[in-house]
């Protein structure tokens, strides 16, 4: 259950301010498959980064399973990033050097769990990449990339994924794999924060929630609701 | 998180990042083997520099007269400076001082000799058979004149060898006559070769006379009180720790010889190990200081290496500490992994570096310039410092960014360009 009250966020640009959210009220519930879309510097990215505790807002309170976000120091953030949250990025974020199940072990080097080599082999074989452990990310397509940080984002077991634009720099087919990918994780009852601009992606979610300027415009439930593939897949062929 | 987990970190960053690791290594092995190589040099050109002074004699004191009157300092011990003091009788009463091994008066002066048409000028000693020990001199051919020839202040001489060379060339000198002063001597024997110098003077452009022979035929000279005098007396140490208390009990000796009250001066001076020692010391040291400032920019150029390879690598680390904060890693885990790298480097490029550095040391020792060898000496102290520095520096300039770095926030982090 994550609850925003008011939440404001600020940038300092030298001397001047600029606004990225203007009070922003949302509640979004377990389990739930959520797109939040809008243009280009609506806030979108600043409110999912907000939601992860990438960021800290200027303003406002968040409350994350009951707990008072904004009274957490910094290592209880890391440690609540690393058990409950998984990130996905637009530019996917892999350490360039190591291979795809070093990059897919990293969160459980930091939790300090037992038995990291099969737990990073199984989450990279959920994401069909079980083959490719060893290939490092240049070696790798920008759709399997992304399915690399996928598998680094559900290793530890989150209850929350925040993708960034996650189909951004894909092609349509990785886009649909993409997706196909996050419905399942939705459906064993993770949830699922989708940032996109691409209306076919946010469509695949239950409920979209639009920004302008700082603000919801409209939050509203996806009707006839379909995340299976082969109606996405219809609607492109 | 284990500490074991951020080494394992650690380490795959390194060898993930094999050229970063192998740069950064790099300028950490030339700072430590060129502060390893050339303080070793340095400390091994001091060596063989007071090495040379010791096998010229400076374990060697002197006596000398010197003016009461004039302020100290070594114009008040200058020869001629001050009237003669020293007799042969201060001489034998020395001999017992505990702590001296020999004892020798010197005459010197400069001196013509002619034999056969050939004329040569050269350093004159009077003095006794204790010459050899206290000078180090050896004995080439014939003999060294006796006490025998002392006592009969007969017309002897021992030649230095460039002397019986350039008056006699490759005929044996011994038994031939030489003219001094128009009084013939009979060359008793030749020294050594000895192949130093001295201020300049060859110590092989010299030839030694009985002290009294000197005194009687040569240079006669008196003190005060109407003695032959002793220009100075020369004597070595047993050890040279114990200089002081000998030197203690020689101006005691002295004193009431010379009938001196408590609170006159004295009228001779003894010329200590320490004041040899601290010219010998003043040129080494001139020595080290300039081979210290060249390992000294050996190490800083090094160190900007080390620091330019961490810092240049700033924008992609930023973006590795970013990636790792949003998967977990608290400030302590990325400063912790980032030690240790830096760590890792530090003591695999300092064992290389103090590797190499011996080795270099070592064979720079075994260079051989005309006779003289620099002999390098490694030592612990030199190896800790130029380890420490190094370590100090990788540390300081591959921490100080990543404490920056993990201090942002995580997106900014990621988002650094």
């Amino acid at each position: 259950m994550i609850e925003l009250d008011n939440i404001t966020k600020i940038y300092r640009m030298g001397k001047v301010e600029v606004p990225a959210l203007r009070g922003v009220d949302l509640t979004i519930k377990q389990g739930e498959m959520v797109a939040i879309v809008g243009v280009s510097g609506s806030g979108k990215s600043t409110l999912m980064n907000i939601i992860g505790f990438l960021d800290k807002p200027t303003a406002g309170k968040y409350t994350l399973e009951g707990m008072d976000v904004s009274r957490l120091n910094d290592n209880k953030l890391a440690e609540l990033r690393n058990k409950k949250i998984g990130f996905v990025f637009q530019t996917f974020n892999l350490l360039p050097r190591a291979s795809a199940i070093s990059n897919v072990e990293l969160p459980l080097l930091y939790s300090g769990g037992g038995q990291r080599h099969k737990r990073s082999l199984e989450a990279l074989e959920r994401v069909g990449l079980g083959a490719r452990a060893s290939h490092k990310p240049t070696e790798l397509s920008g759709g399997e990339q992304q399915r690399v940080a996928i598998a680094r984002a559900l290793v530890n077991q989150p209850s929350l994924i925040l993708a960034d634009e996650p189909t951004g720099n894909l092609d349509s087919s990785a886009t649909t794999e993409i997706i196909r990918i996050f419905g399942e994780l939705h459906k064993e009852g993770i949830t699922v924060i989708l940032v996109t601009h691409e209306p076919d992606v946010a469509m695949q979610t239950q409920r979209i929630i639009r920004l302008l300027d700082g603000r919801i415009i409209s939050d509203e439930k996806v009707k006839n609701n379909n995340t299976s593939v082969s109606k996405r897949k219809g609607v492109e062929n | 998180m284990k500490f074991f987990d951020s080494i394992v970190i650690a380490i795959r960053s390194l060898f993930a990042n094999k050229l970063r690791s192998s740069l950064t290594m790099l300028g950490i092995i030339i700072g430590v083997g060129s502060v390893i190589t050339l303080m070793s040099v340095a400390r091994g050109a001091e060596a063989s520099i007071t090495e040379a002074y010791e096998e010229l004699g400076t374990n060697v004191l002197s006596i000398i007269p010197s003016n009461p009157e004039a302020e100290g300092g070594f114009m008040a011990m200058s020869p001629g400076y001050a009237l003669p003091t020293l007799t042969m009788d201060d001489v034998r009463a020395l001999e017992s001082v505990r702590g001296i091994s020999d004892i020798v008066p010197i005459n010197e002066n400069f001196i013509t000799l002619t034999a056969g048409g050939e004329t040569h000028s050269a350093l004159l000693h009077g003095a006794t058979p204790a010459y050899l020990d206290v000078l180090q001199y050896s004995i080439a051919s014939g003999q060294f004149f006796t006490d025998h020839h002392v006592a009969q202040r007969a017309n002897v001489v021992v030649l230095g060898s460039e002397v019986a060379e350039d008056l006699f060339g490759d005929d044996d000198a011994v038994g031939k006559q030489v003219k001094m002063k128009k009084q013939r001597f009979t060359v008793i024997g030749v020294l050594e070769p000895k192949g130093g110098a001295m201020m300049g003077f060859s110590l092989d452009d010299l030839v030694v006379v009985p002290v009294t022979t000197y005194q009687a035929r040569l240079f006669p000279q008196q003190t005060a009180t109407g003695q032959d005098a002793v220009a100075s007396i020369s004597f070595q140490l047993t050890d040279l720790e114990n200089s002081e208390a000998v030197t203690e009990e020689i101006e005691s000796i002295l004193r009431r010889r010379h009938n001196l009250k408590d609170d006159d001066k004295n009228d001779f001076a003894v010329v200590t190990q320490e004041q040899v020692l601290e010219i010998v010391g003043q040129v080494t040291g001139i020595f080290s200081i300039v081979l210290g400032s060249i390992a000294s920019i050996s190490l800083l150029v090094g160190s900007i290496g080390i620091m330019n390879i961490m810092l240049v690598s700033v924008t992609e680390r930023t973006r590795e500490i970013g990636i790792r904060k949003a998967v977990g890693a608290k400030r302590r885990d990325i400063l912790l992994q980032f030690l240790v790298e830096a760590a890792t480097l530090g003591f695999i490029g300092g064992g290389i570096g103090i590797t190499s550095g011996w080795l270099l040391s070592w064979a720079i020792s075994q260079i051989d310039i005309g006779g003289f060898r620099l002999g390098a000496t490694v030592s612990i102290d030199i190896i800790l410092l130029a380890f420490m520095v190094s370590l100090f520096i990788g540390l300081a300039s591959g921490l100080w960014p990543a404490m920056r770095a993990a201090r942002l926030n995580p997106i900014d982090a990621l988002h650094y360009e």
